[in-house]
């Protein structure tokens, strides 16, 4: 399970190769999300972003069949189709590695402590963000 | 008691501080309570951490609902929702 928080981007193709070594492994899922239209600077709680995402990681791990997981998120000030996350689970079967791979999606929306920034000012927290977090319930 | 206080995104620049040392008055025990007790310096603190405000906080890195229980040395995030992702 790797979970990191920087500033420099990332290659989703290595990082889901990365997962598929295992011959367990027969599903990887991924989901990277990209700057739209306008650029922006991300601010985190260093040392309390790492410990929301490892727990959101572990609650996955809990409920899903999940083989090994990456989470990669980008801080600092990013241009418009710069990538923001990956979000990758390695699982037997699709199933899993599709679901975990929402709900940790899901949850670092609404639990990890980002904030987005952009010329405009503060990006707000939008409410479908929690009604989708809370679906999971 | 002496605690951390930290401030993050949008309330660390309408507070004009990421954070600082505070000794706590006796009977501010709760997260709710601190925020009740920083809203009494007036002006920007009783703005940014008014009722209405959606103010998110955190207590030594865990997400903390109000009436989480503050300890001596405890390190305190006040912060609004997030919006990463």
């Amino acid at each position: 399970m790797k979970v990191r928080v920087q500033a420099e981007d990332f290659d989703a193709g290595a990082e889901m190769r990365a997962l598929s070594r295992d011959p367990k492994v027969g599903a990887v899922a991924s989901f990277v999300g990209v700057v739209r239209e306008v650029a922006m600077t991300l601010e985190h709680y260093p040392g309390m972003t790492e410990k929301a995402l490892q727990k959101i990681v572990d609650d996955a791990k809990a409920r899903w069949k999940v083989l090994d997981c990456t989470v990669i998120h980008r801080v600092g000030p990013l241009a418009p189709t710069d990538q923001i996350v990956l979000v990758a689970v390695a699982s037997s079967h699709r199933g899993d590695a599709f679901s975990a791979c929402e709900f940790i999606m899901d949850y670092l929306k609404t639990q990890a402590p980002f904030w987005k920034k952009e010329a405009a000012g503060w990006v707000e927290a939008r409410a479908s963000d929690d009604r989708a977090a809370e679906r999971w319930q | 008691m002496k605690v951390k206080v930290l401030y993050f995104a949008a309330l660390r620049e309408q507070l004009g501080t990421a954070g600082e040392e505070l000794e706590l008055p006796a009977g501010v025990a709760t997260v709710a309570a601190l925020r009740s007790h920083l809203r009494g310096r007036g002006g920007a603190w009783e703005r940014a951490l008014a009722e209405g405000r959606l103010v998110r906080m955190a207590v030594n890195q865990d997400m903390a609902p109000p009436a989480t229980a503050i300890r001596a040395g405890d390190e305190v995030a006040f912060f609004p929702p997030v919006t990463g992702g």
